[in-house]
């Protein structure tokens, strides 16, 4: 709809908008920020190397399914390409439909609108009525995909304690980078249990929440982290870069982990 | 102390009209209605606003100031640096009648068609009962003043005047969550939601959380617990098969 349309059908001003302040930071920073994660995400993903230095392995390629990988986590069959490629698409499809990042790329990719009162970029809208974006109500089942990403990350974060010996064997140990996949995995777990979705299957779909006690803790825990759902996401979509960063720098020789014990 | 203020204020009707300026002097403690009353008093007596309570309960005076929809009773002048140029112009989503007043008859004709509660039957001692922990989940949404500030902000109707027949607006989606997550009734408005009432248009940019005045958050607790029962309903196979299944 035109501004003309707008004046003719209302009165009153017919700008794109009357703000005065900033309004155009926070999506201007929002594309940055979510430009430089998915274009090192695609490319970390794809190069196939360095994504493991014992004992961490890159959160982009856990859990490793193909018996190609550096680091088999479950050796299901032999995957040509990058087997970041046969689990990556759960975390992906989880950001993609979450109702936070939603928020944040409709209105600084799409300018749908850009910024509250500002004028929407579209002359038509339809929301989240028609394909594609009415694939957006699947997002509890990536809530359930990711959900099982990162109980495997955990499990590599355990392994991030079992150092490797010059004579074939392993030892109890903890370095920097254990740490590095602790809190990576502790974000993520933050994020994902903070996730709407969530909130609505743990108690939020009742309306006589009262008789279902368990449901009713579990809904008041998960409301209180989805009070934070934004931080998470943003906390644990760089941290999860960083972990990556951190686990191919070792590999490739840039730096030295630091171990504890 | 006093400050002295230009204020831009929006002049005309439907058919047209300008910004025009009044040069105001505004004493500490004010806000922004008391200095358009000023400017009424002293240099626009013709000068239309709608207000009523002046405490921030009555949703009367929504407008917006330096193009951000706000009540101009809760805006306080001191947020402004002396000698600024402030606009205060109508809410842009609904037909303006003049100056700062427009006919928000919208929200009223969308609120008829919610259906009311409808109470469940009476236990066998003749009552009924409801918890607290169920009621406090309902009692934000209480809050809403129906200044319509949401429904001004939110980009489907503001910047889209043909999804209003089809899209009923964040203070309807905070009227139906009050309704249907009350643990009293047993109608079932998910239907309503979906086809009439157009959820799926909502995506969810939180314009509409962001200027409530009661601080209700509208996206988080109304209308994405309202999306999530409409995917129940709709669009989640696990849930469709089990109602099949046990015959819901």
């Amino acid at each position: 709809m035109s501004d003309q349309a707008v004046a003719v059908n209302r009165g009153g001003p017919t700008d794109k908008t009357l703000r005065i302040d900033s309004w155009w930071v926070e999506p201007v920073v929002t594309v940055g920020m979510l430009s430089t994660f998915l274009i090192y995400t695609t490319w970390a993903a794809l190069v196939n190397e360095h994504y493991y230095v014992a004992p961490y392995l890159s959160p982009f390629y856990s859990p490793c399914l193909s018996t190609s990988c550096a680091h088999v986590t479950l050796g299901l069959f032999d995957w040509p390409l990058s087997p970041a490629i046969l689990i990556l698409w759960a975390p992906a499809g989880f950001r993609l439909t979450c109702y936070y990042y939603r928020k944040a790329y409709y209105r600084s990719f799409w300018m749908s609108p850009p910024a509250c009162a500002v004028r929407d970029g579209h002359a038509q809208y339809s929301g989240e009525t028609r394909f594609p974006l009415l694939m957006q109500n699947l997002h509890r089942y990536f809530f359930y995909a990711a959900t099982l990403v990162v109980l495997f990350l955990w499990w590599d974060a355990l392994l991030a304690f079992r150092f490797p010996t010059a004579d074939g064997g392993s030892e109890f140990g903890m370095g920097l980078g254990t740490l590095v996949l602790i809190a990576n995995a502790a974000f993520l777990s933050l994020y994902s249990f903070s996730c709407h979705s969530c909130r609505h299957l743990c108690g939020g779909g009742l309306d006589v929440l009262s008789q279902s006690p368990l449901r009713l803790k579990l809904w008041r825990q998960v409301s209180r982290l989805n009070e934070n759902h934004m931080l998470f996401a943003w906390i644990s979509l760089v941290g999860v870069m960083l972990t990556d960063v951190y686990v191919r720098f070792i590999s490739m020789g840039y730096i030295s982990d630091v171990r504890f014990f | 102390m006093a400050s002295e203020f230009t204020m831009r204020v929006w002049r005309g009707d439907i058919s047209g009209g300008e910004f025009k300026d009044y040069r105001v002097e505004a004493q500490e403690g004010m806000v922004v209605l008391d200095v358009i009353h000023t400017i009424q008093a002293t240099q626009a007596p013709d000068l239309a606003v709608r207000w009523n309570c002046k405490a921030g309960k009555c949703g009367s005076c929504s407008a917006e100031i330096n193009g951000k929809p706000r009540l101009m009773c809760m805006t306080r002048m001191n947020l402004f640096e002396s000698g600024d140029t402030i606009t205060i112009s109508p809410i842009k989503t609904f037909p303006l009648l003049r100056d700062l007043v427009t006919d928000v008859s919208f929200n009223y004709e969308k609120a008829k068609k919610i259906p009311a509660l409808k109470l469940k039957a009476k236990e066998a001692d003749g009552t009924r009962r409801m918890y607290q922990d169920d009621v406090d989940r309902v009692q934000e949404f209480h809050k809403c003043i129906e200044c319509f500030l949401c429904q001004d902000v939110c980009h489907v109707i503001r910047d889209h005047e043909d999804n209003k027949p089809d899209f009923a607006g964040p203070r309807s989606f905070v009227r139906m969550a009050s309704l249907e997550m009350h643990p009293l009734d047993e109608e079932d408005r998910r239907e309503l939601l979906k086809v009439d009432a157009g959820l799926g248009y909502c995506n969810i940019t939180k314009c509409c959380t962001e200027v409530c005045p009661e601080g209700i958050h509208i996206t988080d607790n109304a209308i994405i617990p309202l999306k999530e029962r409409v995917v129940d309903a709709y669009y989640d196979p696990v849930v469709w098969l089990m109602n099949k299944l046990t015959g819901k």
